[in-house]
């Protein structure tokens, strides 16, 4: 055939894709701890040299890779990280603006992988290079923990917490107190003055005993000659005036006029739509497909096979789509057509029962802790669905031996790396252009993002550019799901009221122990995980293990107290070590909630205290079943520690979202399936909160306990579902133990 | 034989397949991207634009039925100088948006509740505003909604209680 309108493209052996995937999270990974650590001392690599002249081709002199003054006073801070709503770009400018005395007004932030010398992959080499280059640092940070955040950093992205807590803490504000220092050398020279004679205030330099100033942006040729201080003294905070205040988030202007370009606007000339259904089984191949259906329809221009889907290139999405459609394309189901949500909770609960568990933590002898007759209770979480409001949307253009691609990821480098392994072209020849996100939630990490491949595989073979759109059919069947796990608890309890022996034995793909801090002081405590792996893609979910093990341990803990006769915030403050964190937050929380005061006839009160990234969490929710049988929730206090907050009003946002989806999952989500296929197939069957079954009161506090940083995106999420399902209990009598509530209510 | 409509003020001839939604229509042969695609299934408002004023959900709209129909999407509200619409502008004051993505619709759904009730209540909105927002922005919308009508005192102290 001349025109031929089907190819099949060679698919890498799966093996190497695995370690392909691992090895470019790996970079990407270890990109975002370089970032945060080596942005100074990178300055004279090669790498950073390029970027430099890159940022300062279009006027203004480059410091530290990361900032840049415009002989204007513009300030330009170019940020590694990717925004996804929750201010963190906001967070890192406020960082490094504190340091600077810069004039807020002036300060404006950009994706620094947008610069080709940002996005070329020797950047991340530099990083690695410099990091085996400099011992000291790297050494103090343990293994365990960069392999966290290898795993995390999506989250802790998306959450803004690795980008304020490494990226900001280590580099941003070194930054922009050693660009500081170097202006005033610059100063105290031009006006021959002392160094110490001179103070720094809104973007200048100011000698007040002559009545002289200099603006940055005069200073800023020579200043950018000089080399910077490695380890400049840091303002204290009750100097802060940028730093702990509530900036208007960059962001957002553009977020209301309908101007923002996410992944999905983005066009070019010539470009072509295409969109794409892969095995509904995953583990399937496609096996065959008659195009002619899709051909037929107008707008249409080529059917493409891959191995494992089919895709439709047509004039735009919705004859793309029809396309798509029209077609009946059949799919081995890859061995799995038997899997069922049901026989994923039959095995996990026969590997729990027998015993043999895949690691173990805590400490104490439990088993004899326990004795003959301990308490339990076992509950089942189903998988969820990211569901971010922007379904995938990736453009992509080979042209004289160049890739480029456009789109929303949180990870551009490890993009970038997979699209270079995915086309078979040097890294060179091979640009990712990040764009805005349409919400993320752990989904958009390149590892688990078919699309990166699929569109890859799609450019390589057209000869226009083409955007790839996922529909939300494909997004909610084909997602990286938060995973389905069981859990079964057992405690003992004194005759005093306090527990003995406590054990959670939970069946899920991978151990929870990373992100899961059991906060309760108990004589013996054991934590087993039993690896049951099905074959949907799991993958990190805001608050990641956080989620299902918050929900079991703080229901379980409310079950005992109600088996101990006692009230559950007494309960809990008896198990929790005297002057904690911890414990001062629950104490908050009651305290703010009215614990204890009447409420209503038929509606409750629960609570829940979790620890996820380092930031502590309490909830107490007030909620009541409606005559549907729905829960209704009336309010939600809460406290939160994390340590310490850089924009407040941006942070409580972030408590607010990570609310709001806590309940939304528990009360009506789950991906549930069927002979080895997920079941939902739109955001009609996969029912999310809104405006009306979102809290009407949301009062929520922070205490500044001046701990290290935590995160903010997540420690939200986790003590919802139980505070929610404590609340019911409270008002009805009755356990939630499995979610999501909804099913329940229905049957 | 082409559409004729309006969009945002001006007549503009539309050569899309009748049976193409209004909003691919809108996003890809007008390049107006602040309409946004979320589920195609009129589940999410993430598309919504007004249809001679009603709040409508253009992934499920034929072009086809908006001939001689005046249409306004996000684009649309500001004023010919440039001035944002107050509820863009309570939506700035309230910071409301997160990843964004859903507050083009959020923001029709609300300008189109407000024209036809003055000063919504609660439980207009509730009743409304159904729109989903995954970032769960609800608080901060009900807000800026209350603000942008003059409803300051409510937005700045919601309801004390429960039930
Ligand atoms: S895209 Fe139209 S309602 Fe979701
Ligand atoms: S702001 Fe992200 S979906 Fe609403």
């Amino acid at each position: 055939m001349a025109d031929n309108p089907t190819s099949d493209m060679q698919e890498a052996t799966p093996a190497k894709r695995k370690g392909v995937k691992r090895r470019a999270f790996l970079i990407g990974g270890v990109a975002v701890v370089g970032a945060g650590l080596f942005g100074i001392s990178i300055a004279d690599s090669n790498a950073a040299k390029s970027a430099k002249a890159s940022v300062e081709a279009a006027g203004g002199h480059s410091f530290a890779t990361w900032l840049k003054i415009g002989e204007d006073d513009s300030i330009t801070i170019y940020s590694p990280h990717t925004d996804i709503g929750q201010g963190s770009n906001t967070g890192l400018a406020q960082m490094l603006a504190e340091e600077l005395d810069a004039a807020w007004d002036q300060v404006r932030v950009v994706s620094a992988p947008a610069e080709p010398a940002f996005a070329n992959v020797g950047l991340g080499r530099a990083f690695l290079a410099d990091m085996t280059g400099q011992p000291a640092i790297i050494n103090g940070i343990p293994q365990s923990f960069l392999s966290f955040i290898a795993r995390q950093m999506n989250l802790q992205m998306t959450g803004g917490s690795t980008a304020l807590r490494f990226t900001g803490r280590v580099t941003f504000q070194n930054v922009g107190a050693a660009t500081r220092l170097a202006l005033i050398e610059t100063a105290a020279k031009r006006l021959d003055v002392p160094a110490d004679e001179l103070t720094t205030q809104d973007s200048h330099v100011i000698h007040s005993k002559s009545g002289r100033a200099l603006r940055y942006g005069e200073l800023a040729a020579e200043a950018a000659t000089l080399s910077l201080d490695n380890a400049p003294k840091l303002k204290d905070p009750s100097q802060y005036r940028i730093m702990r205040q509530s900036m208007q988030r960059l962001d957002i202007p553009a977020k209301v006029d309908g101007s923002a370009q996410y992944g999905m606007d983005f066009s070019v000339p010539e470009m072509r739509v295409a969109t794409i259904m892969a095995a509904p089984v995953r583990g399937g191949k496609l096996t065959s497909v008659d195009t002619a259906p899709a051909l037929a329809v107008k707008g249409v221009e080529k059917v493409i096979k891959l191995d494992d889907a089919v895709a439709v290139v047509a004039k735009g999405y919705w004859p793309a789509i029809s396309g798509l459609r029209a077609l009946t394309p059949e799919f081995s189901d890859g061995g799995n057509g038997g899997i069922s949500t049901a026989s994923i909770f039959k095995a996990q609960d026969d590997l729990i029962a027998k015993g043999e568990a895949d690691s173990t933590a805590g400490d104490g002898d439990v088993q004899a802790g326990l004795g003959e007759k301990p308490i339990e209770a076992t509950y089942q979480v189903p998988f969820l669905h990211h569901a971010m409001m922007e379904p995938f949307a990736l453009t992509a253009h080979f042209k004289d031996g160049k890739l480029n691609i456009w789109g929303g990821m949180q990870d551009p480098l490890a993009t970038k790396m997979m699209a270079v392994d995915v086309s078979g072209l040097d890294a060179d020849d091979v640009t990712f252009h990040p764009m805005m996100i349409g919400g993320s939630f752990g989904r958009r990490l390149p590892m688990y993002m078919e699309i990166v491949a699929q569109v890859t595989k799609l450019a390589m073979q057209l000869p226009y550019p083409v955007k790839l759109i996922w529909s939300r059919e494909e997004e909610v069947a084909q997602g990286a799901y938060r995973p389905q796990s069981s859990a079964a608890l057992q405690a003992s309890l004194t005759k005093e009221k306090r527990i003995t022996a406590y054990r959670n034995d939970y069946a899920q793909p991978e151990s929870a122990e990373s992100e899961t801090v059991f906060p309760y002081t108990l004589p013996a405590v054991s934590r087993r995980h039993f690896a049951h792996v099905s074959n949907q893609q799991t993958g990190a979910w805001r608050s990641v293990n956080s989620t299902q093990q918050g929900f079991y341990n703080e229901s379980f803990m409310d079950e005992l107290a109600h088996a101990a006769g006692e009230d559950p915030v007494v309960f809990r403050r008896n198990h929790l070590k005297a002057g904690s964190r911890h414990l001062r937050v629950l104490d908050e929380v009651a305290a703010r909630s009215g614990w204890g005061s009447p409420l209503p006839a038929g509606t409750g009160r629960g609570v829940a205290l979790v620890e996820s990234f380092r930031t502590i969490v309490a909830h107490v929710i007030e909620a009541s079943v409606g005559d549907d049988g729905m829960p209704k929730v009336h309010k939600v206090t809460t406290v939160v520690d994390a340590g310490s907050i850089v924009n407040p009003d941006a942070a409580m946002a972030q408590i607010e979202g990570g609310t709001i989806m806590g309940l939304s999952s528990a009360i009506g989500e789950a991906i549930t399936l069927e002979n080895g296929a997920v079941q939902q197939s739109n955001l009609a069957d996969y029912p999310l909160l809104k405006m009306a079954g979102a809290p009407l009161v949301m009062d929520i506090h922070f205490l500044n306990s001046g701990a290290d940083m935590g995160g903010i995106g997540e420690p939200g999420v986790p003590p919802a579902a139980p505070a929610l399902a404590n609340a019911l209990f409270a008002a009805t009598g009755k356990r939630v133990r499995n979610l999501p509530i909804l099913t329940q209510a229905k049957a | 034989m082409a559409i004729q409509t309006s969009i945002n003020g001006k007549p503009v001839a539309l050569a899309a397949e009748p049976d193409t939604p209004l909003l691919w229509v809108i996003r890809e042969e007008l390049g107006l991207t602040g309409t946004k695609f979320g589920c195609g299934v009129a589940a999410c408002g993430a598309c919504t634009v007004h249809v001679n004023g009603e709040p409508t959900r253009s992934c499920s709209v034929p072009v086809s039925e908006v001939a001689g129909k005046s249409i306004t999407t996000i684009e649309g509200l500001k004023s010919a100088d440039g001035t944002l619409h107050a509820v863009q502008q309570a939506w700035i004051s309230a910071q409301v948006p997160q990843c964004g993505y859903c507050q083009s619709g959020q923001i029709m759904a609300a300008v189109a509740l407000i024209e036809k009730t003055g000063s919504p209540s609660d439980a207009q909105i509730d009743e409304a505003m159904t729109n989903i927002c995954r970032c769960g922005t609800y608080p901060r919308i009900r807000k800026a909604i209350h603000a942008a009508t003059g409803q300051a005192a409510k937005a700045a102290k919601p309801a004390e209680g429960a039930a």
